[in-house]
């Protein structure tokens, strides 16, 4: 089997993760999103790197398994915050910054 | 062919449980939906002869984020003393960017030139894998635990008992 499977498998599991952070409405349900488009960059780079026998891809791809999970623990604890600050994890309510 | 059978099936398992994640209305099934498609992934590296990898994906994302997204939601589900529903917005909109996001990459793959057969892989990928990050990835690698480090103090902070 070629390489492009895996590349279609992944290039749909970004875009519906792209979907997801573009209308949730919810902080936790934008940040399940972000975990899926993560994922499919995962699986990407795991292909690239077996297809090229380059075990340098593996290697990119354990560290960025651990940014990524830096990333959500760090969102998470954000969201937390926002909420007790404002009592609400929709985007929509959350407009602090708005001028 | 075995390959193929085991290929489609966890994409079938990876695309049903993403669509999942996003369109679910409960937040909680989103989250389990979220676990399944991280565990489909795990068997995805499987299938490409990364079985450290797999382990780690299992490990970190599985069992961590979920952990991490489930505590999460019970805090403010408490707080709020209602159940967290969660509802989509302009649906037409984002599906529409999204298809054509991926009518666009699936063009291009479609016109690249991309390997048809995997190279033969005859060395321990685990060992090749410790080798590399303890000698010639050994900076990043440090690095690495300081930004982990980094973020999970930061994150204790954010989330410390108001005082």
């Amino acid at each position: 089997m070629g390489l492009e499977p895996y590349l279609f498998l992944s290039a749909t599991v970004f875009c519906i993760g792209l979907f997801g952070v573009m209308t949730r409405r919810n902080t936790i349900g934008i940040l399940l999103g972000i975990e899926l488009m993560m994922n499919a960059v995962n699986i990407n780079l795991v292909a690239f790197a077996r297809y090229t026998a380059m075990a340098a891809g593996f290697v990119f791809t354990v560290f960025t398994i651990c940014i990524t999970v830096t990333e959500a623990a760090l969102g998470l604890a954000i969201v937390i915050l926002l909420f007790r600050v404002r009592r609400t994890v929709m985007a929509d309510h959350l407009d602090l910054l708005k001028g | 062919m075995t390959e193929q059978i085991t290929f489609a099936a966890l994409a079938i398992i990876l695309v049903g449980s993403a669509l999942a994640v996003v369109l679910s209305k409960n937040l909680f099934h989103a989250v389990l939906w979220l676990a399944l498609a991280l565990t489909g992934t795990a068997g995805v590296f499987l299938l490409l002869d990364a079985e450290f990898l797999a382990a780690v994906q299992l490990l970190l994302y599985a069992g961590g984020i979920i952990t991490i997204v489930v505590f999460a939601i019970v805090v403010t589900e408490r707080l709020i003393g209602e159940r967290l529903t969660q509802t989509n917005m302009r649906i037409g909109g984002g599906a529409l960017i999204s298809l054509v996001l991926l009518g666009f990459i699936v063009n291009v793959l479609r016109k690249s030139p991309l390997p048809a057969a995997r190279p033969e892989m005859s060395v321990d990928l685990t060992r090749v894998l410790g080798e590399l990050v303890l000698t010639r990835y050994v900076l990043p690698f440090e690095l690495l635990a300081v930004l982990m480090l980094a973020g999970m103090l930061g994150a204790i902070y954010f989330a410390r008992p108001e005082d």
